[in-house]
């Protein structure tokens, strides 16, 4: 294909004949049905209602915001022709606003027009206080959305907003048809279930069976853009089981094409991949398995104090103790033990996009026993009788917590035993992932409580820009029981030089300059060891040979590019 | 009889009320959170917010009364409303019991997963039954001879290996093992979506539902087999047994007549008491599968803190296991003259 393109370029007027050929051998749906298996179903077709991974990626085939982000993190326009900037005068000289301009003449798959109405729509459908949008962090900052002409949108921003691509930018907030969801703004939302299951849209398919948390079936939508396009005429979207079934089915068996997040041990990975039916493809956004140190005292004598900024951690305050922790960790033995392919090592908490990815923190992959037992010696924790350092009556025993999930046992059992050579005694504990990451203010155990010493989980932020994601550990953010324990700041972190840094960034757009401060934020929280990096996660995913056109994506919908799949001849 | 039905009946009101607030309770009280498994990109304030939206706000026997009145009240009425066109109330904007994760109906919900659970699990109730009843009959006239010991050796491999080794096992020699072309082949994924309309497509409903199905009509007949040997054992050391091989009954009319028609009163309600698990699914073998039917339904409920999903549908499996325990008793009684109730 690209050959001939290269020679129809070459040749110029010959270009047009060459493509006109190609469209009649390409016509839309050419290459029959495609099998796509999820190990979690789909339970809605509406990313406002919902926010879980399956659900977007299951709806990302449907409808599609303005801009996609593409597989190296970059902007690519969707509905619109170009991506506005400050350049081209898309985006106001003050960062308060960002206009943008629908492409013409696009359709939806029930053939009427597409019009800034519905854009305008959409932002209110999320914003609507009494729905309950799970995408609403997207609009946090924006005063009003309002349609100039039909096919021209301004968003204006309560204040500057170096990065205004938050809303319709990337999978989770697409645009809806506004005719379609008109009766179900704000405490109807829910109530429209024909609506969520089956929304129209502008996407390469459109929903011709909904069966909510099992399988959704899917047709071509004849009023796609690219007429040659999406090469498939139907896709099996089909969810439940596991993701070892799910791997089977598309490794061994080959009776599904593409199976997602695959999070399966390397070797068993290794050893489906080995029969030759499919490949396992991953990608890396900035997912990173990390160790969030408590800097407050979580003793349960402090009642309703504890774990909070009133008292200080009686030994992970001291910098030695913390970075004793991170050297005697094996970094390269956990990727191999826990995510094989899926894994690479890192000593930044903010590994990507390429650009904020801080060269100055080198040197972490090498495990060092005897140098954190001598730093650890030299700050005068001395090792007593029982294996165990202590300093002035304190022992350095951690308790140490995470959710329930095979790979993060197996870490805790490693880690333990590194600590145990240089005297930290360590006290596992491992509590339900939906109790973990769930925020029920009466249970002891979620994230944000942190009644423990360190907690292990992984963490990312949502398209390419950090600024929201480095904030996280301002001053500000610490869970509290004033803030009802909301907030991210899990280290209860707080340091006026680092607070200065968010600050800086939220007044800057240039991208090289917010890349400085990104990496700065980063140094100050990995060279004070408040946060420790492990593993820097990739998404896993596998393809049978015969499917071709899968760009595997981190910044985006895994499915983002669905209308340029096709079988392999 | 009838008096005895009727009075059960009206016991069954304040029992299953009971139930079904203890479910309540318990999901209520049970560390969860239906946003717990959102992206951790989703800001705490935003899942404040939708919390709120759930309704999850309000007090806990608000939140119980309120399903209360959309499940006794609501969801009858839209049934009528569905079934019969009567509309009693404002029957447009009804409030139903409404699924989080899926924002649909959970009645609707359930409605689409019964085909496929009754398909694999009610067939392999069947195919089970079938198997097992000959099994224990041969077992029981022949004691301790090989068939005997063969029978006993399949029900304790059917009885203690677990579905989850069994169905695997099944897949990796069927499905990966098995060259695709073979006509053993049998697919390790289960198309919900497949709809039979002519011989070759029940041709692939038989192939896709037969794996599933074997690996619990095994576990089924394990357990009947024991009870129906059992029971037969029982009967043929009877004296009427002896007295109607002493009156000349040829060997067959007193085996399948006398003793099996006796021996079958525990096992049926065996049987009976056993009907209910099919509604429920089999949550294991579903999964391996690929099934999704009820179980796989609620097991979703349980992971995704969705809990008017599990409150109905648990609230449906009690009614169904009350209802069956009714059933067992009454037929005791018609199967067993002797037995009476009033």
């Amino acid at each position: 294909m690209t050959l001939k393109y290269l020679v129809a370029g070459t040749l110029g007027a010959a270009m047009l004949s060459t493509t006109a050929l190609a469209d009649a051998h390409m016509a839309q749906g050419r290459d029959g049905n495609v099998n796509i298996i999820y190990w979690q179903a789909a339970s809605i077709m509406n990313p406002y209602l919902s926010g879980g991974t399956k659900d977007l990626n299951a709806s990302s085939m449907v409808i599609e915001p303005l801009a996609h982000y593409d597989e190296t993190g970059a902007m690519v326009p969707t509905l619109v022709d170009e991506i506005p900037t400050v350049g081209n005068g898309g985006v106001s000289a003050d960062l308060t606003s960002i206009t943008w301009k629908l492409s013409e003449g696009l359709v939806w798959s029930d053939g009427s027009a597409v019009t800034s109405a519905d854009v305008v729509f959409t932002a209110n459908y999320c914003m609507d206080e009494t729905g309950g949008c799970q995408q609403l962090a997207k609009f946090g900052d924006v005063e009003s959305v309002e349609a100039l002409d039909d096919l021209t949108v301004k968003i204006t921003f309560t204040g500057p907003k170096p990065f205004p691509y938050g809303p319709f930018v990337g999978s989770t907030t697409p645009i809806l048809q506004a005719a379609q969801f008109a009766d179900c703004m704000g405490i109807a939302a829910p109530t429209c279930t024909d609506q969520n299951f089956g929304p129209i849209g502008t996407g390469p398919f459109t929903v011709t069976e909904f069966r909510a948390n099992d399988a959704i079936t899917l047709a071509a939508n004849e009023n796609y853009r690219d007429p040659s396009k999406p090469a498939f005429a139907t896709v099996n979207f089909k969810g439940g089981g596991d993701a070892a079934a799910a791997g089977r089915a598309v490794l061994e068996t080959g009776e599904f094409d593409y199976a997602w997040n695959l999070q399966l041990a390397p070797e068993i990975l290794a050893d489906m991949e080995a029969k030759g039916v499919g490949t396992v493809h991953s990608s890396f956004g900035p997912l990173v398995e990390r160790l969030m140190i408590n800097l407050t005292n979580p003793s349960a004598e402090l009642g309703d104090e504890r774990s909070t900024v009133a008292h200080p951690h009686p030994f992970m305050t001291d910098m030695a103790v913390r970075q004793a922790l991170s050297m005697a960790i094996d970094r390269p033995l956990l990727v191999e033990i826990g995510y094989g392919q899926a894994g690479k090592v890192t000593c930044n908490v903010l590994p990507a996009p390429a650009i904020y990815d801080s060269p100055n923190n080198a040197g972490c992959e090498v495990q060092d026993i005897a140098g954190a037992n001598a730093l650890l010696d030299a700050a005068g924790w001395v090792m007593g009788a029982d294996g165990v350092r202590a300093k002035d009556g304190v022992r350095l025993s951690i308790l140490y917590q995470t959710s329930t999930n095979a790979v993060r046992q197996d870490f805790q059992a490693l880690i333990k035993q590194w600590w145990s050579e240089i005297g930290v005694e360590t006290e596992l504990k491992n509590i339900s992932g939906g109790v973990f990451f769930g925020g029920d203010q009466s249970s002891p155990d979620t994230f944000q409580k942190l009644f423990a010493d360190l907690e292990m989980y992984a963490n990312n932020f949502d398209g390419t820009d950090p600024e929201a994601y480095m904030g996280s550990w301002a001053c500000d953010k610490i869970p509290s029981p004033e803030n009802a324990w909301l907030g991210r700041n899990m280290p209860r972190h707080c340091d006026p030089a680092y607070d200065a840094l968010v600050a800086e960034m939220a007044g800057t757009a240039d991208l090289n300059e917010r890349a400085r401060l990104a990496i700065a934020m980063n140094d100050m929280l990995m060279q004070s060891y408040t946060i420790i990096p492990l593993v820097h996660r990739g998404n896993v995913s596998g393809v049978v040979n015969t499917l071709e056109g899968v760009r595997l994506n981190a910044w985006d919908s895994e499915l983002w590019n669905i209308a340029d799949w096709s079988r392999a001849e | 009889m009838l008096n005895f039905t009727l009075r059960r009946l009206m016991f069954t009101i304040p029992t299953l009320l009971l139930i079904s607030f203890i479910i309540f309770i318990v999901l209520d009280l049970a560390p969860n959170d239906p946003t717990g498994n959102l992206p951790l990109t989703i800001p705490p304030e935003v899942r404040a917010k939708i919390r709120a939206s759930l309704g999850l706000d309000a007090p806990m026997y608000i939140r119980y009364l309120l399903w209360c009145q959309q499940f006794f009240i609501n969801e009858p009425l839209n049934l009528m409303n569905e079934w019969f066109g009567w509309c009693i109330g404002d029957c447009e904007n009804r409030l139903r019991v409404s699924s989080w994760a899926t924002r649909s109906p959970v009645v609707d919900l359930i409605a689409e997963r019964m085909p496929q659970t009754l398909w694999v699990v009610g067939m392999s109730y069947v195919v089970g039954i079938m198997i097992a009843l000959p099994i224990g009959v041969i077992s029981a006239y022949k004691q301790y001879s090989w068939f005997d010991q063969a029978g006993t050796f399949v029900a304790m491999v059917g009885f203690s290996v677990p579905t989850f080794f069994t169905g695997v096992l099944l897949i990796v020699i069927f499905s990966v093992w098995m060259p695709n072309d073979s006509i053993f082949w049998l697919p390790s994924i289960y198309d919900t979506t497949h709809e039979v309309t002519d011989w070759s497509s029940f041709v692939f409903q038989i192939r896709q539902i037969a794996m599933p199905v074997m690996v619990l009509a095994l576990y089924n007949a394990a357990q009947i087999s024991r009870f129906m040997r059992a029971s037969m054992l029982d009967n043929l050391s009877q004296d009427y047994v002896r007295t109607a091989r002493a009156k000349g009954l040829r060997e067959k009319s007193v085996l399948l007549v006398h003793v099996l028609r006796n021996s079958m009163i525990p096992v049926v309600t065996v049987i009976a008491l056993g009907i209910p698990q099919v509604f429920g699914g089999a949550i294991i073998t579903e999964q391996i599968f690929k099934v999704n039917g009820l179980g796989q339904l609620l097991i979703i409920g349980i992971e995704g803190a969705d809990i008017p999903l599990v409150q109905t549908l648990t609230f449906l499996f009690a009614v169904l296991i009350v209802m069956f325990n009714l059933v067992a008793d009454v037929l005791y009684g018609l199967l067993d003259p002797r037995i009476r109730y009033d």
